[in-house]
């Protein structure tokens, strides 16, 4: 019996071990980001003796944050719609006609999450289309990179969607393209709710796209924007702290928030299997 | 009438966007490859394997860059398993606030690679960082090490830091695995008298076979990626040392070389795309069974 409960509080302690290795490194970005640049300088766990809010200020305007913003906002929201309505539609067509083209479409479209990106030659895809160096391009790569992986996703689910609901809709005269829009999507909530919050974030995470595809600082996003700033300042750890905090806050509080359907969302497919 | 009801043009704009800026780039990096293409001057000529001839000589580094990528994989792909499993096994029952160091384990994995390079960075730094400064703390001084900066350390540095952000990805897969074994299992071997060992042996390991293999493959595609740790933790350095395939080609881009670029990029795509073959076929059978 002891041995037993002996047992139960290392495995707790070893719980709590790990949660800290993980939670460090942002606490050390965090605490940081509130002492001035002496302070920041050792880079250590040391509180603050005063939070200097200033640090935040000075990083929105020296690093042009707001800019930086709202544009990665942008593309981060436009290419998840894209992105969806784009799969959304794919999945649910290849799931309902299963013909053997269908079949071979869908696995031509999930083999995108093993092949890797040509950056070089996708130059000149970008300006053959004259999507270089624009916003609209860097939506449509950020649409175009989540498709494998959400018609997988989506694809799952709409088997699971009673084959019945369409015959009812054909019934009562929809249209197909309004039996999709009406009947099907509402009842793709869940999933579209998970494939949407991954897809942001990963927009939002993403760094390669604009490091290769816009040069024009007014049209960066957070992470290139903080990359640069990292450059500029790589003394004033203190500020290259806040800054880290502004691009990681949103990711984090999203995940928080949908914790959920983003611990299901990025373990479905390996469970299930 | 499935024709009728559900459309095949409803798929075509999905297949255009797909196509054009996902597969046709991978497909002209084959004609590309061939060629002489660069920043320098706007015509392009054919020049056979002279591209490929470079990445091969010996004079040149491509080799040992693919070399690392290979390393990078292997190695976080047996780390993060490795780690994943026992943390899992550790994990697996009788923790309190269960919900709490989930969302803790996981955290890592949704911050952006680029943030988790720039605050490693700090960490690894010599002189005034984290690390050094704890292993100082506790009286381990001589252990501290000059992290990104010694050749020996730079490489084993970037897939420690890689570890630590999947690895609590990887143990959340294969704790979803074990939670799913049943328990009677165990009781019965345990009346038979077996150990720890062959229990984990002989039950958990082949049990858990489906999601060791998925988060393999996941670990695989992930490392044979590789890029924003490499390029914001060394960016390829000291010298060459850690430069992987993809920090390569982003190198050959922006001097212009786009033929090396384009044919290390094929030479990547290649390979991915015949072990993506099978992988991906595995996936898609396993999604239709369950219909």
């Amino acid at each position: 019996m002891k041995r037993k409960v002996l047992q139960r509080a290392l495995r707790n302690g070893f719980a709590w071990v790990l949660s800290i290795v993980m939670f460090v490194p942002l606490l050390l970005i965090l605490v940081n980001s509130f002492k001035d640049r002496v302070g920041a300088n050792a880079m250590s766990m040391s509180l603050p003796k005063t939070l200097h809010w200033s640090n935040y200020t000075t990083v929105i305007e020296e690093g042009k944050l707001v800019q930086s913003f709202v544009n990665s906002l942008f593309y981060t929201t436009a290419s998840t719609v894209l992105g969806i309505a784009l799969a959304s539609i794919a999945a649910y067509i290849f799931a309902r006609n299963a013909t053997k083209l269908n079949r071979f479409l869908y696995f031509f479209i999930i083999m995108g999450i093993a092949m890797p990106i040509n950056f070089v030659t996708l130059t000149k895809v970008m300006q053959a289309t004259q999507l270089i160096n624009t916003q609209l391009g860097i939506i449509v790569l950020l649409a175009v990179m989540s498709i494998p992986f959400s018609v997988f996703l989506i694809y799952g689910f709409v088997g699971s969607v009673p084959r019945e609901l369409d015959e009812a809709g054909i019934m009562d005269g929809c249209a197909p393209f309004r039996l999709f829009c009406s009947i099907i999507l509402p009842l793709l909530t869940p999933v579209v709710v998970t494939v949407g919050i991954l897809n942001f974030m990963g927009a939002w995470n993403d760094f390669i796209l604009p490091l290769y595809y816009l040069n024009d600082t007014a049209k960066w996003p957070m992470t290139l924007a903080v990359y640069n700033f990292f450059g500029r300042f790589q003394v004033n750890w203190n500020l290259v702290s806040a800054d880290i905090v502004l691009t990681t806050l949103p990711v984090i509080v999203i995940y928080l928030l949908g914790q959920r359907y983003i611990i299901s969302g990025m373990t479905s497919g390996s469970v299930k299997g | 009438m499935r024709n009728k009801l559900y459309p095949s043009y409803f798929t075509w704009g999905t297949l255009v966007f797909y196509s054009v800026f996902f597969i046709l780039p991978s497909l002209m990096g084959f004609y590309y490859s061939f060629t002489d293409w660069n920043s320098y001057s706007d015509e392009i000529a054919f020049i056979g394997l002279d591209n490929f001839k470079v990445l091969f000589s010996a004079d040149e580094h491509y080799v040992g860059f693919i070399a690392n990528t290979v390393n990078f994989t292997i190695s976080t792909v047996i780390l993060k398993t490795v780690l994943g499993l026992a943390f899992a096994l550790a994990l697996n029952e009788g923790i309190r606030m269960k919900g709490f160091h989930r969302v803790m384990l996981f955290m890592p994995s949704i911050v952006p690679m680029l943030v988790v390079g720039l605050m490693f960075k700090s960490i690894l730094n010599p002189a005034t960082g984290l690390l050094n400064e704890s292993l100082r703390f506790i009286g381990l001084g001589a252990l501290a090490q000059k992290w990104l900066v010694d050749v020996n350390w730079a490489f084993k540095s970037i897939i420690a830091v890689d570890t630590w952000k999947g690895v609590g990805y990887i143990m959340i897969i294969l704790l979803a695995g074990l939670q799913s074994i049943s328990r009677t299992y165990y009781e019965a071997a345990a009346i038979d008298g077996a150990s720890a060992w062959h229990k984990l042996k002989y039950i958990t390991v082949p049990l858990l076979m489906p999601a060791l293999v998925v988060t393999t493959v996941l670990n695989m595609l992930h490392g044979l990626k590789v890029f924003e740790v490499v390029y914001v933790l060394t960016n390829g350095g000291p010298g060459y040392a850690t430069d992987v395939l993809y920090t390569a080609i982003f190198k050959e881009f922006s001097m212009g070389r786009y033929g090396v670029g384009t044919a290390l990029s094929s030479l990547l795509f290649l390979f991915m795309t015949v072990v993506g073959y099978f992988i991906i076929r595995l996936m898609a059978r396993e999604g239709a069974h369950e219909q």
